[in-house]
């Protein structure tokens, strides 16, 4: 029995998977089962590898699902995934048998309603502005009327044709139409390319660049308009040297372009409006100015003819202009004579009195005063005077020369006293006046004598008395 | 006249603010009459310059026609209609 039947535990008759098995098995029911789903979630990390595929999460509060974008699929998706963006991704799913998971192969992405695209904008406006490319001073002035202006819109359908009916009514002008696709994928790199490329012309080239762009485009849903806010076009807005008006969409609806553009139009027809003044209403100016110029330069002339009539009738007779200055050329002239005549004798007298006093005989008196002064002086400068000069001279020298001898005669008295005391002295010192007292001197041989040994030898002698010499012995006559 | 452009190389708008200028002064009437008959035919120069402008109201409308890269290879005519 037991050879017929298994012994079988509960499950034990599953059949036996390998791993591929299984994950193959797993792959085709999903892929089979999920083969073209729309998922609704926000989108999370977003990865873009230089490959070009993009990768990145969906979730929700409770899951997260993964996603990728092949290249080819990426390029041409209207909305590119942002983080933080509800969205709505169709595609399908699959595994990836060799890490055990499974993904999302995306084929087309929408925003998830108007609310999850409004709030993605929003998010993209604050960003721009904060860039500064929405600041009022970069706006550009249109110019009051344009030579030759470029539309950038699709070159068919209602909106070019409003615009250049408006335009041909207003004041027709010359107009380049740059072709661009205003919805779809290709939309916003057209457009900013279209913007760039007005740019890029020469003035009066071939292709002559516009003074003024006018970006347009009809009313549409948002998803339509959705180009319009597009980061390249938006930048390509404001980089633009040519002013622009945008016009996309109806009065109500706001893209971004708008911001960045010099002025908004409403709508396409508006933005003609913008673009050109009325040539009636100018043409009936440029009459109005030259009547009115007219107008003016007759009134001033007339003006002026009337306030001239004016003017001469207020004018006096020439006559009477002349009357009081002939009057008074009269009675001056009737002056003249007498007043030089005058003037003549007054001088005269004048001339007479400062020369009288200019006569040969108050020269004489000059030269005899002279004169008289130099004799008075001359009359002092005698012989008495030089001679009482002298003799006063002379005394003083007198006095000088008493004094002098005065002097002389003290100084010989005094030395005579002297010279007398002593030879007083001289003499009663000296052996003479001895003699008068007896005693006598003895000399031998011219010599005094005054030992008795001396005398002896002596040959002669001779005493000396006071009243004179004797000889003694054989002693030489004197 | 402090404007140093000559009339004709005025845009609309220049001779136009310019004329509107002249017959405003001519208006006032304090001109000496040998500067307002300048004025005048100063005025008068810019009126037929802002006439010329306005007759150039020529409509030609064409439209760019782009090669492969996307770049402006030439015009064609599109009916205005």
């Amino acid at each position: 029995m037991s050879d017929l039947i298994d012994d079988t535990g509960p499950g034990t008759n599953a059949p036996e998977f390998t791993v591929s098995e299984i994950s193959g098995a797993v792959k085709k029911m999903i892929e089979g089962e999920f083969a073209h789903v729309r998922i609704r979630g926000e989108i999370g990390r977003v990865s873009r590898p230089r490959s070009g595929h993009v990768y990145l999460d969906l979730k929700d509060d409770r899951a997260v699902l993964s996603g990728v974008i092949w290249k080819g699929v990426a390029a041409r998706l209207v909305t590119q995934p942002e983080e933080g963006l509800e969205v709505v991704a169709t595609g399908r799913l699959t595994t990836f048998p060799g890490q055990s998971k499974y993904q999302i192969v995306i084929e087309d992405i929408a925003p998830a309603g108007i609310g999850a695209l409004m709030a993605m904008l929003e998010k993209r406006k604050k960003a721009l502005e904060a860039e500064g490319l929405f600041a009022a001073d970069r706006k550009r002035p249109l110019p009051y009327l344009p030579e030759v202006i470029g539309v950038i819109t699709s070159p068919s359908g209602a909106v070019i044709r409003d615009i250049l009916h408006r335009l041909r009514e207003r004041f027709p002008r010359k107009v380049l139409v740059w072709p661009v696709a205003v919805q779809g994928e290709k939309c916003a790199p057209e457009v900013a390319r279209a913007i760039a490329g007005f740019n890029r012309l020469t003035p009066g080239g071939a292709l002559p660049r516009p003074d003024l762009l006018i970006v347009a485009r009809g009313g549409g849903s948002i998803e339509d308009l959705w180009g319009f806010n597009e980061e390249i076009v938006v930048r390509a807005a404001a980089a633009s040297q040519i002013p622009l008006i945008s016009a996309v969409g109806h009065e109500t609806d706001t893209t971004l372009i708008d911001y960045a553009a010099d002025r908004r139009a409403p709508t396409p027809s508006a933005a003609a409006e913008l673009a050109v003044p009325v040539r009636m209403d100018l043409l009936a100016w440029a009459d109005g100015q030259g009547g009115r110029l007219t107008h003016a330069l007759t009134r001033a002339v007339a003006l002026r003819g009337q306030r001239m009539k004016d003017l001469a009738r207020a004018l006096p007779r020439p006559a009477q202009l002349v009357e009081s200055a002939r009057q008074r050329l009269d009675y001056t002239g009737d002056r003249l004579g007498p007043a030089l005549v005058a003037t003549a004798q007054g001088r005269r007298v004048k001339l007479s009195q400062v020369s009288g006093s200019l006569r040969p005989a108050a020269l004489r008196r000059l030269t005899a005063d002279a004169r008289r002064h130099l004799a008075e002086r001359a009359g002092r400068l005698t012989r008495d005077m030089l001679q009482r000069d002298i003799a006063r001279k002379r005394r003083e020298l007198d006095t000088v020369l008493a004094r002098l001898s005065r002097a002389g005669s003290v100084q010989t008295d005094a030395w005579r006293r002297r010279i007398d005391g002593l030879e007083r002295m001289r003499q009663s010192l000296g052996y003479t006046e001895t003699l008068k007292r007896g005693y006598a001197v003895v000399r031998g041989g011219g010599k005094v004598i005054t030992t008795r040994s001396r005398a002896e030898a002596a040959p002669s002698l001779e005493i000396e008395f006071q009243d004179g010499r004797l000889a003694i012995g054989d002693a030489p006559k004197r | 006249m402090s404007e140093q452009k000559t009339v004709d190389e005025m845009t609309f708008e220049e001779a136009m603010a310019e004329l509107e200028r002249v017959v405003n002064q001519l208006e006032r009437g304090d001109v000496p009459l040998e500067d307002s008959i300048k004025l005048y035919e100063r005025g008068a120069a810019l009126k037929k310059r802002c006439e010329t402008k306005l007759k150039e109201a020529e409509e030609k409308v064409a439209a760019i026609t782009l090669d492969a890269e996307g770049n402006p290879a030439g015009t064609t005519r599109i009916e205005g209609k």
